[in-house]
């Protein structure tokens, strides 16, 4: 684990992106670090590109700007890749996580030549059959956890019950599913 | 022991303020602040606070309320973004002449136009002259951290005058990180009980608030509010000692960073100023001697105390996050070069304006300043001083 790493994600209006990184936050959080979780707000609409951010750290973050050259990103939606530059900056001893049904060499030709590793995550059909819907950012969740290392991996699923159990207080029948889906993303995550 | 969190600078301000628990708010929801009166209005229905929450029509309704409430002997406090603020306006100056301690939660948007939701520094900026006392903040730490002591600030017997906390919009209102808190009871101590000398509900002393005032006295009366500004200089050292000794964490007018020993230096204010930190260490590590001055006190405006701290540096830039279309700069740049008139001579000095409309700062915008003053240093050439960073064309 690195001193400082930085995330970015991709992912449209309504697919919980900003959800997601403000949960990874949460849990980083939990286990001592220095963290910041930040959406980069746009026009707020169903199915528009969104961007979020994460930096964790081991010391306190000074820096107040967007993310240029991440370690991670991350797409919630796979049809941004060919929307935008989802590679842009991105660290080649670092790499991307895609929610897709496809192998990540077939990935690889649509990512203008990114070196560094591509992983790969069906992140709709694994929430379809954990939480009954496409709720595609939970599993992401448990993906980049694993492909960052980001932290220990009993603690963050120890740290995510805690977080859902207060989130879904109202609604404790999708704390279940939520929890399978990121465990099934975290053994099922590809090109690690 | 304080309490170790994760918050926005939204989240952080509504508990400071439930910690408070004031009398009174009044507030009208604008982007981005919306969330300060959003949560506290759930701290009121939660019971956990005893505060009368006034949902008012508009932003100049708020402010009338809140002046009406603390002129009553109410402890009132508020939150207001870009046109919210500037609705506000012929209220903010009718506050601070009736000598109302209010407190102002201002998180930083564009004012209109062109619309635009995002942060920078023009809705405060332009409230500068309203007599109001102005503390800015880089963090969600420092936002909580301002405005438990603006509460001690305003309603000083030497002071009462209204404070504005100001933080910047989504980048530091819409972030979550890390933050430490202050026990209840702590913050309950620290800020006291409000106990106004003069107040319109006291019935063994009437009196009149906000009067008719011709040439006989006016000008008396607004020599006595100046007096106030330049009395809250001290309050705000006094407050700040004593919250250093609660907390650990040190305020004083500005932060200086870097700055003793520094040949290039930069003025910035609020969130930015933590990207410049990085960009100084980083050239600090090169064995340049980069500095930066964070200004946390606007006003009053400590000239003389920020003359002293840049008196030796050799290049200077003064970053606005507000245009003044004044032709020459912005409103940070026109105080400090005046500060420094006449006091540190011979400072070579830019003026930049950054960020306007919430365009990103980048660390390599901070980065291109600092080399524009190692090239001044090197050449003694400085060229233009009105200048952009981080726009197009």
């Amino acid at each position: 684990m690195g001193k400082l790493i930085e995330i970015r994600w991709h992912g449209r209006g309504g697919q919980g992106a900003k959800t997601a990184a403000l949960l990874l936050a949460d849990a980083a959080f939990n286990t001592g670090k220095y963290i910041q979780g930040f959406p980069e707000y746009g026009p707020e609409r169903m199915g528009a590109p969104i961007t979020a951010y994460n930096r964790i750290s081991d010391e306190r973050i000074k820096i107040h700007s967007n993310i240029y050259e991440p370690d991670y990103v991350v797409v919630v939606d796979e049809s941004l890749i060919s929307a935008i530059d989802v590679t842009s900056g991105l660290k080649e001893t670092g790499a991307i996580i895609i929610n897709t049904d496809k192998e990540p060499d077939e990935l690889k030709k649509h990512l203008k030549g990114y070196k560094g590793k591509v992983c790969t995550i069906d992140a709709r059909k694994i929430s379809e059959e954990t939480i009954g819907r496409n709720f595609p950012n939970t599993p992401m969740l448990g993906a980049v956890v694993v492909v960052g290392n980001i932290m220990e991996p009993k603690k963050f699923l120890e740290d995510m019950k805690e977080s859902f159990a207060h989130k879904f207080k109202t609604k404790p029948e999708i704390i279940e599913g939520n929890m399978k889906a990121i465990e099934r993303a975290m053994q099922e995550v590809q090109g690690v | 022991m304080s309490i170790r969190e994760r918050l926005s600078g939204n989240e952080a301000i509504a508990v400071a303020m439930r910690q408070i628990n004031p009398d009174v708010v009044a507030a009208f929801p604008i982007t981005p602040s919306t969330e300060i009166p959003q949560y506290f209005s759930q701290f009121v229905s939660n019971g956990q606070v005893q505060t009368e929450f006034v949902a008012v029509e508009s932003e100049h309704s708020a402010m009338s309320a809140c002046i009406g409430a603390q002129a009553a002997g109410a402890r009132t406090m508020t939150a207001t973004s870009a046109n919210g603020l500037a609705l506000m306006w012929e209220m903010l100056y009718i506050a601070s002449a009736m000598k109302l301690p209010i407190t102002l939660s201002c998180v930083n948007r564009a004012l209109s136009g062109p619309l635009n939701i995002h942060n920078d520094h023009s809705d405060s900026m332009g409230a500068r002259d309203s007599g109001w006392i102005q503390l800015y903040s880089e963090t969600n730490q420092e936002a909580y951290d301002n405005l438990l002591q603006a509460i001690r600030i305003a309603e000083h017997k030497d002071v009462l005058l209204p404070v504005m906390v100001c933080q910047d919009g989504f980048i530091t209102s819409h972030a979550v990180e890390n933050i430490e808190l202050l026990e209840d009871d702590k913050v309950k101590e620290f800020v006291g009980e409000y106990k106004p000398d003069h107040y319109l509900l006291n019935h063994k002393e009437p009196i009149a608030v906000g009067p008719l005032d011709l040439p006989a006295h006016c000008f008396e009366h607004k020599r006595e509010q100046a007096q106030s500004m330049i009395n809250a200089k001290k309050v705000i050292l006094e407050v700040a000692k004593e919250f250093e000794k609660l907390t650990g964490r040190k305020y004083e007018y500005f932060e200086k960073y870097n700055l003793d020993d520094a040949e290039i230096a930069i003025v910035i204010i609020n969130s930015s100023a933590g990207t410049a930190k990085t960009v100084a260490d980083k050239l600090r590590d090169n064995g340049i001697k980069a500095g930066l001055l964070k200004i946390r006190m606007f006003r009053p405006f400590p000239a003389d105390e920020i003359a002293e701290a840049l008196k030796n540096v050799k290049a200077l830039a003064v970053m606005d996050k507000a245009e003044s279309y004044s032709a020459m700069g912005g409103p940070v740049g026109a105080e400090v070069k005046s500060a420094l008139y006449g006091k540190a001579d011979g400072i070579k000095v830019l003026n930049y304006i950054y960020g306007l409309g919430g365009r990103d700062v980048r660390a390599d915008d901070i980065e291109e300043v600092y080399n524009s003053l190692m090239d001044i240093v090197k050449t003694g050439q400085i060229g233009e001083t009105y200048r952009y960073i981080g726009v197009r064309g």
